[in-house]
Order: C-alpha cells, then structure tokens, then sequence
C-alpha cells in the first residue's frame, strides 16, 4: 500500500512539473525577450533563444528541462540573482514549522470544540456552531490585519514582522527563544484560529454521524457513563473521517500558510512563491510551487497512514482511506 | 412551494438567504444608494474622515473615506458589484466543467471513466493558491482571469459529487426503464439522470461562491485580481493595510462585509445539505 501511495505521490509531483512547463510555454511573452531587455536586437533575441534551448522541438525542451529540474537545477532568480534551490532550502523548514504547530494547535482544539457541541447541544452548541462557521469563513489575510491592528499597533504586545528580531543575534539562550516565539504568536494564531473553525464544524458532524450507530446504544445500555461513552466510543471513531480530513486539509492550510506569510514577512515557501509572483520571476515562481505540491503530496501520505494505523478496517484490507463523506469541503 | 417554507424555516437558511440577498440588492442598487466610489474632491480636506462624520462640503461619509479622500461606503458596495460577481461567475465555471467531467465519468465506465476520475484526484491534491499565484503571475492580472483561474480550479469537488450521484442513480429502475423503452445514451443522461443528480451540486455551489468570493478578494489583496482604482473588496483591504493605524476603517468594513457574506453563503449550503440528509442534525444524545 505504501508503495503504491508512494508511487501515486511522485506521479502528482511529475503532473505538477508538466503542468507547469506546458503553462509557462502557453503564457504571453518570450523568456528570452524577458532576459535580453527591451533594447535587444532580434540576433540577441535569436542567441538567447538558443542559449535556452527554446529553438528545439517542445518534447526535447521539456525532457531537458524535467531532467534538470529533477536533478535540483532550478538556476538563479531574475529579481535577486541568488540561486533558487538556495532561496528555498532556507526557507521550507520556516513554512514546515509555521504549518505544522497551526495544524496540531488547530486539530487539537477544534477536536475539543466540536466534542463540547456535539455532546451538551442547546445553547451552547448554536452559540460554538456560529463561532466556529465565523472562523471558518474568516479570510486569513484579513483576520491576520484585524490581529496586527490590535496586538501590534493598540496594545503594543507583539511583533508583526518576520520571525526573529533584528537584535536576534545578540539574544542568548531563554530570551532567544522568547524572540522567537513573540514572532510566532500572531501568524500562528491566524493560521490556528481558521483552522480550528473547520475542524469543529467537521468533528461536530461526524460525532453526529456515529452517534447513531447500534453500538453506541449498546455502550449506553451497557450503563457505561456519558462521558466514557462519548469519548471512548464516538470521539475514537468520529475520528476516523477527522484523520481523513486532514489529508484533504493541507492543501488548503497551505493556501492559508501562503497569505499569512505574505503578511507577516514570515519567511517560508508562501512568502517567497508570493514575492516571486510580484516580480513575475518565473524560475523561483517554478519552483516553489514544485516544493509546495512535493510538501502537500508527503502530507497526504502522512494523512494515510495515520487513518491506515488508526482504523483497523484499512489496515487490513490494503485500501486507502475510507471514502471521506460527501462535500466535507 | 412547502419545500421552500420548510427551508426558510431553519434560522441559518433564512440569515444566508437574508443576507446575501441584501448584498446582492446593495451591489445592484449601489448607484443610487452611494456616491462615485471613485470621486476625489478635495484630498487634504477629506482624506481619512472617520465614520459617521461630514466633509467640509457637508458630504456626509457613512463608513469614513480612504487616504485619497474617497468613500469607503462607496467603493464597499461598488466593490461588492465586482466581488460578488467574480465569485458568481466563477462558481458557475466550476460547476459546469465539474458536473460535465462527473457525468462523463460516470456514464462512460471504461478507460475515459478512469482518465476523468485520475484527473480530477490529480487536481483535487493541488494547492490551489499556489496554483492561482502560478497562473496569475504567467497573465496580464484581471478580473476575467480571476473568473477563469477561480473556476478551473474549483470543479474537482462538483465533478466527485456528480460522479457518485450518476453511478448510483444509473442503476435505478426508472433510468433501466428509460433504457429498456429506447432512450439514446445521452438522452438518458441528459434528461433523466443529471435532473436528479443535482442537488448536491447546488449545496457544493454555495458553499463554493463563499470560498470564491474570499480567494478573489485573495488575489485583489496580493496585487494580482482586480486592479485599482476599480474596487474590490480584496482590493479595499490591501489598500486599507497601509493605513491600519491612522484609518483602520477602510480594511475593517470590507473584510467585515466579506465574512458576512462567507458566513451567510456557508450556512445556506448547511441548511439546504441537513434538508437532503435528515438523518443528521440534533445532538449526541448521551443521557438516558
């Protein structure tokens, strides 16, 4: 099974690569043109045509460009001249960090919501229900500004800008890692706020799914507690689509990583996917969506065999995730 | 018409029901409920005016004015013209590629059923931001891109649904007697099947408009959607980033307008999706 979910994975990644090679040929605009400046002469154009090898067949170029592409040779960027694969190693493990705190900070707590709703319903569950559709609907990049406005500019509390002070080299030891976490506190609570939102909705329904199932109401008539009941027998398997969905999820977490790094200058993969939209700076733009789609792709295998060790259905039959349900969004 | 009374009977489809359709009115009437979103009078005299306040020329400002002395009432609801509509038009993208690939998918089982079905998993894996920023940096930005990008990369989810629906409704005894009188293939699919696979493609497509209306707003935010001086919401809160301090009304109205929005088109799509699956709803009744 791993092996074939290995193997599905690379083949996105490859779909990736091709989409975005046949793309870049389908845009507006010669590469070489782009390179040469506007003064050029056409013999300057036709020189770093060929340089670029745009002058063979479109099969040659792109089995060149895959090639070398696989191999890590992602050349420099036109906007700072730095090689790309640099640019990026330096900055996936800050987008690793960001995404992965948000994801257990917001699963955990979206765990904990959704279980308070389905379990006391009323009140209560109407008044979480329109908290938690709230954040959900909440656009990151906006709330990340309300957060800035108020944490930042009102109270004065906490930095809004990258992920260590200027003075963070001269910090030592504790302060150090305060610095840090001081610069991680809003982006993260933006990330985890929003996520935490769809968590709860999502745990909410499929504890409400399970809730129904005969062995529920044997564990009931077993005289088992309300609580045991509710944790032991619906939580464990009301998280089964949970785990589910939080394969499906990465990608969007990714999308939210991608603004919330536009905003607060956190210097991960988003941010640098979006400075290199800006300054149209195609091979970094390339690039990082490549190592997005790698990240998120590992994440789903990740997210597979987490539901493959926890349903032992999966388990044994070999055949990936239980169909998730039905518009979970 | 007891269908309808029904829907409206649940609190969330009437607040969704409510409030889009006042923003829609809004985007609709903006001309005469606003001035010229674009009018620059007098900047130093009517640059950041706070809500609720009156310029020197007696104009009055519901929601304040931007740094450019412009209206913030104004471009929100000219702004919610563009917004709302990108987001419509691309929903309506999405759910025509999406129900076209999942009924192709359905109904022709071999090879083509697997290369669609291959193909819609491939892009379901995407980031689909990274995908727009791909594409958004590749073309001159606009709003009739932004229509394009948002639509082809939201139909995955429509086309599972409608896939699921046709293979299941395809087995059913009024589709095999539709066959058995003669109906030709397409026939079928065309009046009998896709009529009856619908409605789940209604529920997706709203709580699809709600996350197309928030990634245009998205794009406009990070320069590459809608261009200025045109408003869009998107548009309105990044130039609203810059004056956070001094003027922190101009970024708060459009984002605040944007999560009512989201937030009325998400619960639609709840209220309508618990009506087409009455098993759910309630509470985990855990107390004998």
């Amino acid at each position: 099974m791993l092996l074939r979910r290995g193997v599905t994975g690379i083949a996105v990644v490859l779909g990736v690569l091709t989409l975005m090679f046949f793309l870049l040929r389908l845009a507006p605009g010669d590469p070489a043109r782009l390179l040469v400046g506007p003064a050029a002469t056409p013999e300057q154009v036709a020189e770093q045509r060929r340089a670029l090898g745009l002058d063979r067949p479109a099969a040659e170029q792109y089995a060149v460009w895959l090639g070398r592409f696989v191999q890590g040779d992602w050349g420099t960027s036109i906007a700072t001249g730095r090689p790309v694969r640099a640019m990026l190693a330096e900055a996936w493990p800050a987008t690793i960090r960001l995404v992965g705190l948000s994801l257990v900070l917001s699963y955990l707590l979206g765990i904990a919501v959704g279980v308070v709703q389905a379990t006391r319903g009323g009140g209560l569950d109407t008044a979480l229900s329109v908290l938690s559709v709230t954040l959900f609907a909440l656009p990151g990049y906006w709330l990340g500004l309300m957060l800035v406005m108020l944490f930042t500019y009102r109270a004065g509390l906490l930095p809004s800008f990258g992920a260590a002070g200027l003075d963070a080299d001269f910090l030592t030891g504790w302060e150090r890692v305060a610095d840090r976490l001081r610069h991680l506190a809003l982006p993260l609570a933006t990330l985890t706020l929003i996520g935490a939102g769809g968590t709860a909705r999502y745990v909410r329904g499929a504890m409400l799914d399970v809730a129904g199932a005969p062995f529920v109401a044997i564990a009931r008539a077993k005289g088992l507690s309300p609580t045991a009941v509710a944790l032991r027998h619906v939580l464990r398997n009301a998280l089964i689509p949970v785990l589910t969905l939080l394969g499906l999820s990465l990608p969007a977490l990714f999308s939210g990583a991608v603004f919330i790094e536009a905003i607060f200058a956190w210097p991960g993969v988003g941010r640098v996917l979006v400075e290199a939209v800006q300054a149209r700076d195609y091979p970094v733009v390339m690039a990082a969506t490549a190592v997005s789609a790698t990240l998120v792709v590992l994440g789903n295998l990740l997210a597979e065999l987490l539901v493959a060790w926890a349903d032992p259905r999966v388990r044994d039959a070999g055949l990936g995730a239980p169909p998730a349900r039905a518009w979970s969004g | 018409m007891t269908r309808q009374r029904g829907l409206l009977a649940d609190g969330r489809a009437a607040f969704g029901l409510a409030v889009l359709g006042a923003a829609v009115l809004a985007a609709l009437c903006a001309p005469w409920l606003a001035g010229d979103p674009l009018l620059q009078r007098d900047i130093v005299a009517t640059r950041f005016l706070p809500p609720l306040s009156s310029d020197l020329h007696g104009q009055f400002h519901l929601l304040g004015t931007d740094r450019f002395g412009r209206d913030v009432w104004a471009r929100l609801l000219f702004g919610a013209r563009l917004s709302l509509g990108v987001g419509a038009l691309a929903v309506l993208v999405s759910v025509a590629v999406g129900v076209a690939v999942g009924a192709a998918a359905g109904f022709w089982r071999g090879w083509p059923g697997s290369v669609l079905l291959g193909l819609t998993d491939f892009a379901l894996a995407l980031p689909r931001v990274v995908l727009l920023l791909l594409l958004a940096s590749l073309w001159e930005p606009s709003a009739a891109l932004v229509v394009l990008v948002l639509g082809f990369t939201g139909w995955m989810t429509i086309a599972r649904l409608v896939h699921g629906e046709v293979r299941t409704l395809a087995t059913r005894p009024f589709v095999e007697s539709a066959v058995g009188l003669g109906a030709g293939g397409l026939r079928v699919l065309a009046r009998h099947i896709l009529p009856n696979a619908l409605t789940p493609v209604i529920v997706a497509a709203a709580l699809g408009l709600g996350n197309a209306i928030m990634l245009e707003a998205g794009l406009s935010f990070l320069g590459l959607g809608v261009q200025p001086p045109a408003p869009s919401w998107g548009n309105l809160i990044a130039s609203g980033r810059d004056t956070l301090v001094n003027a922190p009304w101009v970024a708060t109205a459009p984002g605040v307008a944007l999560v009512l929005v989201v937030v009325a088109a998400t619960l639609l799509g709840d209220a309508v999706r618990d009506r087409l699956d009455p098993a759910r709803g309630g509470s985990v009744r855990l107390s004998p």
